[in-house]
C-alpha cells in the first residue's frame, strides 16, 4: 500500500519548525508505524536528507519512549495501543497521515517529533517511590495485599509515561499521569506512610511543570494505551485534599528544570 | 520549636487556592451550592401552576423573611464569583500550556457538554443577569408592564413574549449542559470515584439535568400556549 505522511519537521527546539509531505510506496500491512517510519528514514538518508527523529526503545507498547499524535488522536486510531505496536493494516490504501508531535509547554520540542518530556520524570522524584531500607530482600508475604486492592494498584501501575494523557488534553494537563503515580502506591500498605507527603509533593511538582488543569472531560483515558482509569485522578484530589488539610508543616519544594531544553521552554 | 509544629509561612488555604486541584476543589463545592439554588428556585417555579394567589404568597413569605433571603443571596454571589475566579484563572492557565497548538486535533472520548463548559457558563451568567433585570428589578421588562409584588402578571406577561420565551429556553438548556458535566465533575473534583458509582453518578447527572430543564422551560411554553394566563 502506499501512504502520505505529513510530518513535523522542526530542526532544533529554537527552530520555527513546518509540515513537510513524503509518499512511502510499498508499505507492508504488517509493518508498525515506526517501522513505517524507518522504511522512510532509510530512503531519505540514501537520499542524502536529514532522516525523521522520533524516540523508540522497546518497540513491544511497555517502555513508553514512543509516541505522536497520527490525524489528531496521540498514538493514532487504534485503542489501547502505541505506536510501535499500530499496525498500518488500520490504514486504507492511499491515506493521508498526519504526525505532529505532542505539543504542551511542559514538553518542550527537542527536534522533529520528539519532545522533552522531563517534566514527568521530577514528577516522579518529588515523591512517586516507597522509602525502604536497603540489605536483605524483605521475606515474601510478610506485607499481606489483597488480590483486588493488588489489581487495582496494578491497573494504575501500568502507566508507561508516555505523555499521551497530556498531548490529548484540551488542556494540557497532567492530571492522569500524576494521578496514576500517586494511585498505584497510596492504595497498597507499603505506600500508605507517606500517603500524604506524596500527594502534596508530586501535586506541586505537577502544578509547577506549567501543565494546564483537569476539567474532567476524560479525553486522556480514551487514548491511553494503558487505559488508565479516570478514578486515578479522583485518587488523586481525594489524597491532595486530605494531605492538605491535615498538613503541619510547609512540605512542598519544587523540584526546578536543570536541562537545557527546559530551561529554554518555547 | 518542635519539628512537628505548624509553620506560620504558608497559609495552608492560599497554598490550597493556589494548586490547581484546589481551585477545582473550590469549583466543586461552589457549583453544588448553586446547584441547589437552581433546585429550589425551579420548586418555587412551578407554583406557577397553581395559580396567582399561591405563588404570589410564596414570593411575599420570601420577602418577609429579608435576612434569611439576604443571606442567601450573598452566600450565592459569593459563590458565583469564586466559581468565575477559579475557572478565568485556571482558564488562563491551560491557555499557557499549550502555546503552539495542534494542526488536527480530533475528540474521541468526551462529551459535547463537558467540551462546551466555557461557553455554556458565560451565557448563562448573561441570562442570569437579564432574568434579575427582568423579573427581580423590573429594568427590563419588554412590552409589558412590571408590578411590584404581582409576581404571577409580571411572569405570564413577561413570557407571553416570544423572544423572551425563546431566550429564556435556549440558556436554561446550555445550563442543562453545563449541570450535564458539572454534577458528575464535582465528584471527582473533590475525589469521589469508584467504578461502581461513576456510570450511575453519570446517568444521574443527565437525567437531573434533563429534569430541570424541562421542569423550567414548562413555564414559558405553557404560557405560550396559553395553558397558563
Amino acid at each position: 500500500m502506499k501512504l502520505t505522511l505529513k510530518i513535523w519537521r522542526q530542526k532544533t527546539h529554537k527552530d520555527k519548525g513546518a509540515f513537510v509531505s513524503y509518499t512511502v510506496d510499498h508499505v507492508d500491512p504488517e509493518m508498525s508505524m515506526l517501522e513505517c517510519l524507518d522504511v522512510l528514514n532509510e530512503t531519505l538518508t540514501e537520499r542524502g536528507e536529514e532522516p525523521v527523529a522520533f524516540e523508540h526503545d522497546c518497540r513491544e507498547g511497555i517502555c513508553g519512549s514512543c509516541g505522536f499524535m497520527i490525524n489528531g488522536v496521540a498514538h493514532g486510531p487504534e485503542r489501547a495501543t502505541t505506536v510501535c505496536q499500530l499496525t498500518m493494516r488500520h490504514f486504507n490504501d492511499g491515506q493521508e497521515l498526519v504526525l505532529e508531535p505532542w505539543r504542551a509547554k511542559a514538553f518542550p520540542a527537542i527536534k522533529d517529533l520528539v519532545v522533552d518530556r522531563r517534566s514527568f520524570d521530577r514528577i516522579i522524584e518529588s515523591g512517586g517511590y516507597i522509602s525502604v531500607s536497603t540489605g536483605q530482600a524483605p521475606d515474601g508475604n510478610t506485607i499481606l495485599v489483597g488480590k483486588e486492592t493488588a489489581d487495582q494498584a496494578m491497573d494504575a501501575a501500568a502507566c508507561i509515561g508516555c505523555g499521551a494523557c497530556v498531548a490529548a488534553c484540551p488542556n494540557a494537563a497532567a492530571a492522569l499521569f500524576t494521578g496514576a503515580k500517586i494511585a498505584h502506591l497510596s492504595i497498597l500498605p507499603q505506600g500508605k506512610p507517606e500517603r500524604d507527603r506524596r500527594a502534596l509533593h508530586m501535586v506541586a511538582q505537577m502544578n509547577a511543570e506549567l501543565f494546564g488543569n483537569c476539567t474532567n472531560i476524560g479525553e486522556c483515558t480514551g487514548v491511553c494505551p494503558k487505559e488508565i482509569p479516570l478514578e486515578v485522578i479522583a485518587t488523586m484530589n481525594r489524597d491532595y485534599l486530605r494531605a492538605s488539610w491535615k498538613k503541619r508543616e510547609d512540605l512542598e519544594a519544587t523540584i526546578p528544570p536543570a536541562t537545557e531544553w527546559s530551561a529554554n521552554r518555547t | 520549636m518542635s519539628a512537628t509544629a505548624a509553620l506560620p509561612r504558608q497559609n495552608r488555604a492560599v497554598t490550597f487556592w493556589q494548586s490547581t486541584n484546589g481551585k477545582k476543589v473550590v469549583m466543586a463545592v461552589t457549583g453544588a451550592m448553586m446547584f441547589l439554588f437552581v433546585i429550589g428556585h425551579l420548586l418555587g417555579n412551578l407554583q406557577v401552576f397553581e395559580g396567582p394567589e399561591k405563588i404570589n404568597a410564596y414570593a411575599h413569605f420570601l420577602h418577609t423573611i429579608g435576612e434569611v433571603l439576604w443571606l442567601v443571596r450573598i452566600t450565592l454571589i459569593v459563590a458565583i464569583v469564586l466559581h468565575i475566579t477559579a475557572t478565568v484563572q485556571l482558564a488562563l492557565r491551560s491557555k499557557q500550556a499549550r502555546p503552539v497548538g495542534y494542526s488536527r486535533k480530533e475528540a474521541i472520548n468526551s462529551s459535547y457538554a463537558s467540551r462546551t463548559m466555557y461557553w455554556s457558563g458565560p451565557i448563562v451568567l448573561a441570562f442570569i443577569i437579564f432574568h434579575l433585570l427582568q423579573f427581580t428589578a423590573g429594568y427590563i421588562h419588554p412590552e409589558a408592564q412590571f408590578i411590584e409584588g404581582d409576581v404571577y402578571h409580571n411572569l405570564v406577561s413577561g413570557f407571553q413574549v416570544w423572544w423572551v420565551s425563546a431566550w429564556y429556553i435556549f440558556a436554561i438548556t446550555l445550563l442543562g449542559f453545563h449541570l450535564r458535566h458539572g454534577l458528575w465533575s464535582m465528584f471527582q473534583s473533590v475525589g469521589l470515584a469508584h467504578p461502581r458509582h461513576t456510570l450511575a453518578l453519570k446517568n444521574a447527572a443527565f437525567l437531573i439535568a434533563t429534569l430541570i430543564v424541562l421542569g423550567y422551560i414548562s413555564i414559558p411554553i405553557s404560557i405560550l400556549l396559553g395553558i397558563v394566563k
